[in-house]
Parts: structure tokens; sequence; C-alpha cells
């Protein structure tokens, strides 16, 4: 009799451990369906082509995603030109060729800024960036793409810099043996044979950069200026999808156009961020596979 | 010669980009300490915002945001390391297996102001519990989830399995090993990966800025179906909203001060604790 108890609690257990492993899927899904369905709303007012290819987002009147995904765009492309060579130098750095007593400093220096809140970024974004971008360029507001660029970059670089690192380090010694044995100095093994044998986890590590910088919120939303309209250049206020959910949500009323409209515009965000983290994990796994 | 020209620009390219990683960091904690720290008082952290917020301390949005933590911690902690249980103590390979781990890895990706909207959709709209703590803190659960699911993951998968074996030969059942060996043994990385996650839901806004938190309350929220004041939205409201803002600005400082302060003592927490079981092994 006793027996059978235990084996009753060990069974019970066993099953709610599966269905909080379930809740994973039913998440996922749920999201998903939220996004999906409210979109679908949406798209019995609005015609999708002119969602897709109009110039305005002007609530109420123009439904257009366009210059919202070119101003998420500019700034996520500018932040990687500024965080790729960066991060990914910085991560040969600490894997090649700093001292281990060098690595034990910077790394949790590396894990320092990766902790400081995203609204922290952004509050710097108004009171030190913006006014330096100004003063350097000679114009009115600091508020535009290459502030939110610049904020981003340093948001993506610790995840760049972890992720490249480990590539870096899971190259086999043997290979840069080998590369030093034949004759090459320590730079031309680090290019030639140690960063492309790395590349796919480089990649991986870039697009995971980018899907962290495509999704923040607060700092665009704070460092931008908040211009809803198809940028001309880095020197333009810009409003990326993130910052007008934010904005928007906040006063719109229920179930109106305009809050299946936000719905629709996440639910592009959601497909876009998806897709590069689906490919970070290919390439990711592809590394993994690759060393195996 | 070009040699030694060619190595010594190489070096500098290297050193450099790490030097100015490092430089980013340093300008973000002088810039925000050294203008932060001198209006940073006792009374900043223990009193009331007075006057429009112009004067006053930060107290209720310290309180919010060690409640709205509270909730996410009841809700994700005990979800996330069950799940992470059955994938590292139940689960055999399959698809069923695989899609779990997809999911959670795609979880982890989804922007924050899409658990925002879905906080908003499901918590506050459909389950009707308004826009209160309870909303919000659930909202920072399902976005902590992911985070503590892969990192308990990590700390289950650290311990031996002949652990595990040698309490199955003796007898017990699958249920008892986990709960008094495996997770016991388990806890100190656990509680790491734990801490670490919540300090970044502490610093959170997107997803609790339509599922609860407000500008301005009177007193502190006594029940979970009130509305809250939080430290990083206080900080968004001072240094954007606010129609004082240049007036402010030092109080904003200080906001910023005492929000990057808790989520600096929460990660030292989460170091400590892995120093001491690194040490123990």
């Amino acid at each position: 009799m006793k027996k059978s108890r235990r084996d009753l609690i060990d069974w019970i257990f066993k099953q709610a451990f599966k269905a909080a492993g379930l809740t994973a899927i039913a998440l996922l899904g749920g999201i998903f369906f939220m996004l999906f369905y409210n979109s679908v709303s949406f798209f019995m007012h609005i015609n999708p082509l002119d969602f897709f290819t109009g110039s305005q987002w002007d609530p109420d009147y123009h439904y257009s995603i366009l210059p919202l995904i070119l101003s998420t765009a500019l700034v996520a492309v500018g932040s990687m030109i500024i965080a790729i060579p960066l991060g990914i130098l910085t991560a040969a750095f600490l894997s090649e060729l700093a001292s281990k007593r060098l690595q034990i400093i910077l790394k949790p220096l590396i894990e320092m800024l990766a902790a400081i809140p995203s609204v922290a970024i952004g509050f710097l974004g108004i009171v030190l960036i913006g006014p330096g971008i100004a003063k350097l360029f000679g114009i009115q507001n600091g508020l535009n793409a290459l502030n939110g660029s610049v904020l981003l970059a340093i948001m993506a670089l610790p995840t760049i810099i972890t992720i490249s690192e480990d590539a870096i380090n899971a190259v086999p010694l043997s290979h840069r043996e080998a590369s030093l044995a034949l004759g090459a100095n320590r730079w031309q093994t680090l290019f030639r044979i140690t960063i492309p044998a790395a590349l796919p986890g480089l990649l991986a590590a870039v697009l995971l950069g980018l899907g962290r910088a495509l999704g923040e919120t607060m700092t665009v939303l704070m460092a931008t200026g908040n211009a809803a309209s198809i940028p001309h250049g880095f020197l333009d206020s810009i409003r990326t999808i993130t910052a007008t959910i934010a904005i928007e949500m906040g006063e719109v009323p229920y179930q109106t156009t305009h809050y299946f409209a936000l719905f629709a515009i996440a639910a592009i965000l959601f497909l876009i961020s998806l897709l590069i983290n689906m490919l970070g994990e290919y390439f990711a796994n592809r590394l993994r596979k690759f060393h195996a | 010669m070009k040699k030694l020209l060619l190595n010594s620009f190489y070096l500098m390219l290297f050193l450099g980009s790490t030097l100015v990683v490092c430089l980013a960091l340093g300008i973000i904690l002088w810039d925000i300490f050294s203008k932060g720290l001198p209006s940073l008082s006792w009374d900043f952290i223990v009193k009331f915002p007075l006057n429009g917020m112009t004067t006053g301390g930060v107290f209720p949005a310290i309180v919010g945001t060690v409640l709205l933590t509270l909730i996410t911690t009841c809700f994700a902690v005990p979800f996330g390391i069950a799940c992470a249980v059955y994938l590292n103590e139940y689960a055999k390979p399959s698809i069923l297996t695989n899609t779990i781990r997809a999911s959670i890895r795609n979880l982890a990706g989804i922007p924050s102001i899409i658990y925002g909207l879905f906080g908003l959709a499901l918590f506050v709209k459909t389950l009707q519990l308004g826009t209160s703590l309870l909303s919000a803190g659930l909202t920072l659960g399902l976005l902590s989830l992911p985070y503590i699911i892969t990192t308990t993951e990590e700390a289950l998968k650290r311990i031996s399995n002949s652990l595990r074996e040698a309490t199955l030969a003796l007898g017990a059942t699958q249920f008892e090993t986990i709960k008094d060996v495996v997770l016991p043994k388990a806890l100190p990385g656990i509680l790491t990966g734990v801490i670490l996650t919540l300090s970044r839901a502490a610093g959170e806004t997107a997803p609790i800025l339509f599922t609860g938190v407000a500008f301005y309350i009177s007193g502190v929220p006594h029940s979970l179906h009130q509305e809250f004041m939080a430290l990083p939205y206080h900080l968004y409201m001072l240094s954007t909203q606010h129609n004082a803002i240049e007036q402010v600005r030092p109080l904003a400082y200080s906001t910023a001060v005492v929000l990057i302060l808790l989520v600096f003592i929460l990660n030292m927490v989460a170091i400590l604790i892995r120093i001491k079981y690194r040490t123990q092994d």
C-alpha cells in the first residue's frame, strides 16, 4: 500500500513537470495566436497593400508600416556597423591575445555592461549622446537615428562579444598549431585560420546581437526623436516599430482599428525577430556540428 | 621594420576596440554616478515624491519595483524550474522535446514590448485583471521564463549522473531523487540564474507600460489589483515626459543611480553565490 502511494506521487509529479514543459509551447503558440488574431481584425479594415507600400503612419487616416520598418532597419544597421567590428575584435582580443589575468578583469566589465537597464542607456542618449551629436554636426536636436545606433550598439555589444568569444575559443588548438608550424605568424593565423574557422559562430553572434537591437524599445523610444516619417539619413529623427507600440498603445481605445494596427506591426516585428533568431540558431548549430 | 609596424598596428586595433568597449561602460557609469550621487541621500530613498515630482524621493517606485519582482519570482521560478526538470530529467529525445526546446529559444528572442502586448491582451483584457501589479508581474514572469529554464537546465546538467543512479539504486523513486538529491545539489546554480534573470526583469520597462505601471500614485500599493510606480518607468517619465524636465534632471540622475545600484547588487549576489559554489566543488 505504501509503495503504491509513492508510485502515485511519482506519477503525479512526472505529469506536472511535463505540463510545465508543455507551457513553453503553449506560451509561444499563445503569443503567435494573439498577434495573428488581432492582425486579421486589422486587415479586415485596411488593405494589406496600403499597409506595406504606403508612406505615412498617421493613425486614423493612414496606416503604413513602411516608415516604421525603414526606421527600425536604419537604426539597427547603424548599430551593427558600430558593434560588429568592435565586438569581434574585442572577442578576438579576449580569447587570443589577453592574458588570463586581463581576462578576469575584462569579462565582469562586459557582464556589467549587459546588466545596465535599457532605460538608463536611453537616459544617457538624452543627456549625453544627444547633445554631443548636436554639437558635432551643428544641428538643433541630437535625438536621431545616429544616437539610437550608438546606444543600440552598446546594448548589442555584450551579446556579440560573449558569443563570438565562445566561437573563437571553440576552434581547436590544433588548427592554430598547424598554422604556426607552417610558418604563419600570429596575425596570419588569426585572420586566415582562427577567424574563418569560427565564422558560423561569429555570424550567430551578429544575428543574435541584431535581434536584440531590433527588439529594443526604451532606448530608441527615448533617444531617436519619434518622427514617424520615412528617414533620409542618420541625422533624421525616426520612430521604430517598438517605439510606436510603446507610445500609442497607452492612449488608443480598446479594439479600434488603431488598436489592431499596433498588433499588426507587432506581428511583423515578431516575424522578423523570429527569422533572425532562427538563422542565428542555425549558424550556432552548424558550429557545434563542425566541431563535434 | 615593416613587420614591427604591422605588428603594432594589429595590436593597436584589437587593444583599441577592447578599450573603446570599456570606455563606453566607463562613460555611462561616470556620467550617471558623478551627476546622480550628489543629489542622492537617505531622504531620496525613503521619501515620497513632492510638489509634482520636483522634490522628494522615489520610495514608492522602489517599493513598486520590489513588489513587482516578488510577483515575477513567485510565478516564473516554480514554472521555470519545473520545465527545466522535465527537459533534463524526464524528456527523451523526441519531436515533442525538440519542439519545447525550440519554443524556449524563440521565446527568449521575442522583443519585450511584444510580451507587453501579450500581457495586455491576456491578463489585463481577457482575464480581466486590469492594469495592476498582478498583471505586470505575470507579464514579466512570462518574459523571464525562458531565461530561468535555460539557466536551471545548465545547473541540472552539471550534476553527475552517478548521483542519480546511486539514489535510484537505493530504491528511491525518480521524483524522490529529484526532490531530495538533484535539486538540493543544483540549488546554488539555479539560484545564480534566477537572481540574474530577476535583475533583468527589475530593469525592464516595455512589458509593464500597458499592464499596470503608473506615473504617480499616492501611497504604496497594498493590493495586487492596484497600479504601482516602478523605478525604470519613473526614470523614463522624469527624463522625457515631465513638464519641467531641466528642473527634475538631478532627480532623474539619482533615480538612474538607484536603479543601476539595485541591478548591480542583485548581480553581485549572484556572482558571490557562483564563486562560493565553484570553490565548493
